[in-house]
């Protein structure tokens, strides 16, 4: 760190320059910034619904906007978060830019078919957007039939078509990631020296590729029922509400793995950096990535016990979701486990990694709620769900992601943000959140249903502290945009290794070069092995 | 059941601020214990203990398995009505509760029960899937189209409770709301005779049944060309597959609009289908005349 740093002469961002040379490019560090505009262009425009969402709930009555246009809102800010921000987030950005450089490889396996799942995601984006544009959906993320395929009058089929489509950019992902961990590892570089990171998104791969194809298959299926009435779904066709719901949620259960199995993955870095130690427990966590991975394909009934399933088949699923919440445990602990005796430092990404194990225990612990089925009866279906989820998705996966875009900044960008707005924003974010959400498991368990556009008015000083802490979350988004943009020309050149830490990430220039590493690293030492002296050329 | 679902609430957020301030208090205790006081520093080479993953994978299991163990005797005493509960049927559509009591009144988003008994509600919907939600109560069941569920209830405290349809219907869902109205038994006496000009839902049921010709077929004294009603409802019956099936709310309701489904052993598959031809309402009359056949049978009246 001593000394002046200059950016090095050659890096993939000074290699080629155009228009041309970013659409058509294979460099998987540009396909990875290149989502990173998609998802961010995404997180905005789901953050404008949310934003209008906490407006109109600031009051009881449905004054803002119409109930018709309430239920838009609401569906499209979950279309647009969870298709298009959550589940490509992490795995599509950091994980596009990071898997090959962290195993020390030039490139993910199939470098073109990496190009064409962004601009799959693209398509897929497009028709959404076409949706949200030309007068919106109104059936919620969810696409519960028989209204979505019988009911709602708005553009499902559009809508629908956007995420089959998108799936398949998911899939790809998934498919190159697999085989780039499978075969382009550098020598000496064995499974149990891998970085959690790429464990976490192996298991994430798993789901994306053996997931997405039943999500795809569910919505095909609701777009013949809605066009050629089929019945698969409408009883007065001869079909059955339910099914969809179990096809539905054999993905989306999963889904939401695909959402915080890399966000895991992100921590387990960031705390092992920024503490100059070792993951506690490395194997428990990397087989806890796997566990979560497999049993999570077997809870999605936990989403259905006031469905009218089976009283056993409410059993079951019960029990098992219990199970997938050990190996979660597993993590917070061993992540604790890890700051024992560390050299804790108090930077941008440790405060977004500490306040991710925070708010992941909150959500995670809720969670117990809902899978205990005699609690879950009263609190499903209510805000209780919502600010569950929510302490998952935002407070866990944004968190996370949050974090990691502030610790591999400096690689990504070769410059240095300005460290002190960067932690304001993180505690404005950090509270701004918990204010948000934390007032909603109350106004869950006193009753009130999720996507209500109205609402009995004994809830109303809830709702004004959620919707008061929101407009502080969304000040808290978007001060990271500004000073992250300005780094970009302001900001300081970072080194190589700014934060000190070890991974083979790290030891190559800031950027990095188009092909990662002058010659292919020999790996000799385990991951963040801070007492290697090969390891660290800090 | 408020009660019982409230302790299992507390209990868990006992669990939950314990292991929540149990890991917040760890990670600021250890941020600031082991802060960074070198720029070169490094932590120390510790790399894990067996010991402590069994400990922080079995203790968790163990308490979850306690909770799993609770909730699900509070979902089985949910699943169960008591036999004594005073029946009632619900219809839900876009975007009302429509009820009906064996008396033969019928109600609005408004639902009249009395104190100090069990209540039971038969849910079907005529559009898409609603849910019947009752916050004090600590009931929620979903309402499908084509099914029957149900939900029971007993209320201990008279007044005007919320009701809401907990799941998403369509543009005036958050509308979709309504009032159980509590009452103490004589109030509640009082009233169920206020009004019910068409008499029972049973007598109802007996008027519809005359009047699709459903007599001529099903006949009490056994001459008819399809079965018996009279002292069926409740018992199982053979098909002519060779199963069995206990007649309840679905299989008479299912028997009515897709008759050819389940074909009682003995008898011709030549009953047509009613479909399109009874509203829900109109169906659930007919199981409750159905079920008011019980014992010797009798002539319905004309």
């Amino acid at each position: 760190m001593a000394g002046t740093v200059f950016l090095p002469p050659r890096h993939y961002l000074n290699e080629e320059y155009g228009i041309a040379s970013w659409l058509l490019t294979r460099d998987h560090k540009r396909i990875a910034l290149l989502y990173l505009a998609g998802v961010t262009f995404f997180f905005f425009i789901g953050g404008a619904f949310a934003v209008l969402i906490r407006l109109e709930l600031a009051t009881p009555v449905g004054d803002l906007v119409s109930d018709e246009t309430y239920n838009k809102l609401f569906t499209m800010h979950g279309v647009t978060m969870v298709f298009f921000f959550l589940i490509p987030a992490i795995p599509s950005v950091l994980g596009n830019f990071l898997i090959p450089i962290m195993i020390g490889a030039k490139d993910l396996a199939f470098p073109k078919l990496n190009l064409a799942s962004w601009y799959i995601y693209l398509i897929g984006g497009l028709f959404t957007t076409y949706a949200i544009v030309t007068g919106g959906l109104d059936t919620g993320w969810t696409f519960y039939t028989p209204f979505s395929t019988v009911s709602s009058t708005t553009k499902v089929i559009p809508a629908a078509l956007g995420i089959f489509i998108t799936g398949f950019s998911s899939i790809l992902t998934g498919l190159n990631f697999i085989v780039t961990i499978h075969r382009m590892r550098a020598p000496g570089l064995t499974w149990f020296r891998l970085p959690l990171f790429i464990w976490s998104h192996y298991a994430t791969s798993l789901i994306m590729v053996l997931g997405t194809p039943v999500i795809a298959i569910t919505l095909l299926l609701v777009a013949a029922e809605r066009v050629f009435h089929f019945g698969f779904f409408d009883p007065a066709l001869g079909g059955d509400p339910v099914l969809f719901q179990h096809l539905f949620w054999f993905y989306s259960h999963p889904a939401v793995y695909i959402m915080i199995l890399p966000a895991m993955g992100v921590v387990s870095e960031l705390v092992a950096a920024f503490c100059r130690k070792p993951v506690f427990g490395y194997r428990f966590v990397a087989f806890a990535s796997l566990a979560i991975a497999v049993l999570g394909f077997l809870v999605w009934g936990h989403h259905m016990f006031v469905a009218g399933q089976s009283v056993y088949a409410a059993l079951i699923f019960s029990i098992l979701s219990f199970l997938v919440a050990i190996p979660s445990a597993v993590k917070v602990f061993n992540w604790t486990a890890t700051m024992y005796k560390g050299s804790v430092a108090w930077e941008t990404p440790m405060l977004y990694a500490i306040g991710f194990i925070g708010l992941f225990t909150i959500g995670g612990l809720t969670g117990l709620f809902l899978a205990a089925i005699g609690l879950d009866v009263h609190v499903t279906d209510t805000y209780f769900i919502i600010a569950h989820f929510h302490y998952i998705m935002v407070g866990g996966t944004i968190m996370a992601y949050l974090g990691g875009l502030h610790y591999w900044w400096p690689k990504i960008s070769g410059r240095l943000y300005n460290e002190w707005l960067a932690k304001f924003s993180a505690l404005v974010i950090f509270l701004g959140f918990n204010l948000t959400f934390f007032p909603q498991f109350v106004l869950g368990y006193l009753g009130m249903p999720r996507r209500y556009h109205a609402y009995p008015a004994e809830f109303q000083v809830l709702n004004v502290l959620s919707s008061a802490g929101a407009s502080i979350l969304g000040v808290g988004y978007l001060i990271p945009m500004a000073y992250l943009m300005w780094s970009l020309r302001y900001g300081h050149v970072a080194g190589s290794n700014p934060w000190g830490a070890v991974g083979l990430e790290w030891n190559t220039t800031s950027p990095p070069p188009t092909e990662n590493f002058a010659e292919t690293p020999v790996v000799t030492w385990d991951a963040y092995d801070y007492h290697a002296p090969a390891a660290s050329q800090t | 059941m408020a009660g019982r679902v409230d302790a299992l609430y507390f209990f868990l957020i006992g669990i939950a601020v314990f292991f929540s301030l149990l890991i917040a208090g760890l990670i600021v205790f250890y941020a600031v214990k082991y802060r960074r006081r070198a720029p070169a520093e490094i932590g120390a080479d510790i790399h894990g203990s067996l010991l402590l993953e069994i400990g922080w994978s079995g203790i968790p299991l163990l308490i979850t398995m306690v909770i799993f163990v609770w909730g699900a005797s509070v979902f089985f005493a949910m699943a169960r009505p008591p036999d004594d509960a005073l029946n009632i049927y619900v219809v839900g559509k876009q975007w009302m509760w429509k009820f009906q009591h064996l008396d033969g009144q019928r109600e609005i988003d408004e639902l009249h029960v009395p104190l100090g008994r069990p209540v039971k509600l038969t849910m079907t919907s005529e559009d898409v899937i609603h849910d019947f939600f009752v916050p004090a109560f600590r009931v929620k069941a979903d309402v499908l189209p084509g099914r029957y569920t149900t939900v029971w209830f007993e209320p201990t405290v008279p007044g005007r409770y919320h009701l809401f349809c907990a799941e998403y219907c369509g543009t005036k869902h958050s509308g979709m709301i309504g009032q159980v109205v509590v009452m103490e038994p004589s109030e509640y006496q009082t009233w169920l005779s206020g009004g019910a000009p068409e008499g029972s839902l049973a007598s109802a049921g007996a008027k519809l049944f005359a009047d699709l010709a459903c007599n001529t077929c099903h006949r009490p004294d056994a001459q008819g060309r399809g079965p018996v009603l009279e002292g069926l409802f409740g018992k199982s019956v053979l098909l002519q597959n060779g199963e069995t099936v206990v007649v309840d709310e679905a299989y008479v309701r299912e028997s009515i609009l897709t008759p050819s489904a389940k074909i009682t052993s003995g008898f011709q598959p030549i009953m047509p289908t009613f479909q399109g031809l009874v509203t829900e309402e109109q169906l659930l009359e007919l199981v409750e005349y159905i079920k008011s056949l019980q014992g010797l049978p009798q002539v319905p009246p004309r």
